[in-house]
């Protein structure tokens, strides 16, 4: 059963993952692509914890916690740069 | 048994509100609509899966497992702030698109 629905839960986070990439390449505004790509992250963390439960470990929770922070810096910056025309002033 | 079904209808749960806050961010026609769907239901999502796995390895006999909690704390105090700088960045690209309703303050 609880393998049943974890591929159910793939299934659907895959499906997620591909909404999130077709809003990347058409979205009309640069904020759109940050959006998407910050989606991007969080929902390829749930997909790893997915897998965690998967395979019974808990050796990529720390992978999972490292995307999920490296997305929101790179959110950051990159909503800085828009609002600011730069990074670090 | 009773721990795979919880589980079970956990990580169901978080998977279809991740997939509900990608079909928002998809589908609706304003950057400030489309802020809503991932920033509140792609968090809850999340939080369901970490839930369900918080639940999965403290069932198997290793003590409490709390890695799980950092990741959930974390997501849920970064997203409002991510989400407010993408709002700021739009609001300051283009005030107001073909399909915004009303005005917006100055």
């Amino acid at each position: 059963m609880l393998s049943g629905a974890l591929a159910v839960a793939a299934l659907m986070l895959g499906v997620a993952l591909l909404l999130n990439v077709w809003r990347l390449v058409i979205g009309p505004d640069a904020a759109d692509r940050i959006l998407a790509l910050d989606t991007l992250t969080v929902n390829g963390a749930g997909l790893l914890i997915l897998f965690c439960i998967e395979v019974g470990s808990t050796l990529y929770f720390e992978a999972a916690l490292l995307i999920a922070v490296l997305g929101f810096v790179g959110t950051v910056a990159l909503a800085k740069y828009l609002l600011r025309g730069d990074i670090i002033e | 048994m009773i721990i795979d079904l919880v589980v079970s209808i956990l990580v169901l749960l978080g998977a279809a509100f991740s997939l509900l806050g990608s079909i928002g961010l998809a589908r609706f026609p304003d950057l400030l609509t489309r802020l809503h769907g991932p920033s509140k239901a792609t968090t809850l999502g999340v939080g369901g899966l970490l839930i369900a796995s918080i639940v999965f390895f403290s069932a198997r006999g290793d003590g409490l497992s709390l890695h799980e909690l950092l990741i959930t704390l974390f997501i849920s105090i970064t997203t409002p702030v991510s989400a407010q700088f993408v709002a700021l960045a739009a609001r300051k690209a283009r005030p107001q698109s073909d399909t915004t309703s009303g005005t917006p303050k100055p």
